[in-house]
């Protein structure tokens, strides 16, 4: 039972890494960069490490995605103008 | 085969894809993304391999903590590099690797 | 031609390392014993906040300085654009950003005082003390930082500076941040809680600077 869900938790994780690279539309990249950082997350508490899944889904989920996020609205916004 | 060990296998295939992805995009933005998979991917082997017989231990996690804070200032570091160089130039790539594409 | 190539080459980087990976023996030296046998004198019941702020501090002390080496480079390249104008925000977020950010201060707070026996600590305090500066900008309530005035540049230092302060008045005990056992507990905290107010205001200024 542990083993499937494992085994199905690391495909996803890279399922989603290998979508954030090849994704056309880097808004969507973005998205599924944070997608990538919540089941990172959910790693993070299957290998028994609360404290880094703490960390990850504070740090690596909401404060990286707003900083890309807000990247891409600069970038975007300039071009539009 | 434990979680430890899934997950570090795990950990090398994003890591060999977060570089390929360094390597082969040339959107600024996909690299920098790209780079936080690798970091990642390091912190999956570093985690998983020292827990590969099941028991928790708390100095990698320490050092992985570390490391998570680390990688944001990374990111946002490369951000403002990258949205400086969009103010200077306009472009979202190295010049090089525009020039490049411009001639192929 | 390139791409198949650098893709041929990551996947068999990656086939070799797995390999290497299971072959790997059993490490020799048990470093989950040997955390467990100095924990008594650590001055903190959990083993990670142990490992982070006693046994290996200096990685702590290294890493708080490259945030404050990261900002001050953010600063240095960040263009001075025209100041925005905050866009008109939706009631609703402002509404639950004012909720939020309260409860989000007691969590932090919370964090940091249970790092000491369960998991939590300073980084993830500073984290959601810094998402919570986050979410009231993005919510209209907190204009963005032009630059940093003279109580902030102390705010941003403070961290690094009370940190690298212990670790010098240590050093005519002995060892770099060899705690004294009956000490330990009290100057744990006090870095701690030193730290969590630098790295959030560190964390949000990556942010707030740049926006």
């Amino acid at each position: 039972m542990g083993f499937a869900f494992d085994l199905l938790l690391a495909l996803a994780l890279l399922w989603s890494a290998w979508r954030t690279l090849a994704t056309p539309d880097i808004f969507r990249a973005v998205i599924l960069f944070i997608v990538f950082g919540l089941l990172l997350t959910l790693v993070w508490s299957r290998l028994a490490a609360p404290d880094i899944a703490l960390a990850e889904a504070a740090i690596g989920a909401g404060l990286t995605g707003a900083l890309l996020l807000d990247a891409i609205g600069v970038l975007r916004g300039r071009k539009k103008s | 085969m434990t979680s430890g060990l899934i997950f570090a296998c795990a950990g090398v295939v994003l890591f060999a894809m977060g570089t390929a992805g360094v390597v082969l995009l040339d959107h600024l933005l996909r690299r920098i993304l790209a780079f936080n998979l690798m970091g990642s991917g390091a912190f999956l082997v570093l985690i998983g391999l020292a827990q590969r017989d099941g028991m928790p231990d708390p100095v990698p996690q320490a050092m992985v903590l570390t490391g998570i804070v680390v990688a944001v200032a990374a990111t946002a570091l490369a951000l403002a590099l990258a949205r400086r160089l969009f103010a200077l130039t306009g472009g979202y790539g190295l010049p090089q690797s525009e020039a490049k594409d411009g001639n192929d | 031609m390139k791409r198949f190539a650098v893709a041929l080459l990551a996947a068999l980087f990656a086939v070799a390392l797995i390999a290497a990976l299971l072959e790997l023996p059993a490490p020799a030296v048990d470093l989950p014993a040997a955390v467990g046998a100095k924990m008594a004198e650590s001055g903190i019941a959990h083993p990670v906040t142990a490992v982070l702020l006693n046994f290996r501090g200096y990685d702590t002390l290294l890493e708080i300085g490259v945030l404050l080496l990261a900002l001050i480079v953010v600063l240095a390249v960040a263009a001075r654009e025209e100041a925005k104008q905050p866009a008109v925000a939706d009631p609703v977020l402002q509404t639950l950003a004012r909720i939020a950010a309260p409860l989000m201060l007691l969590a932090a707070v919370y964090l940091l005082w249970a790092g000491a026996f369960r998991p939590g600590g300073a980084f993830q305090a500073g984290a959601v003390l810094a998402a919570a500066a986050v979410l009231l900008h993005l919510a209209g309530l907190a204009a963005a930082w032009q630059k940093p005035g003279k109580c902030l540049r102390i705010g941003l230092a403070a961290g690094f500076l009370v940190f690298l302060a212990v670790a010098a008045g240590l050093l005519v005990e002995g060892a770099l941040l060899q705690y004294p056992p009956a000490w330990a507990g009290a100057l744990i905290l006090l870095i701690e809680a030193t730290l969590t107010v630098s790295l959030g205001l560190i964390l949000a200024g990556l942010f707030l600077f740049l926006s």
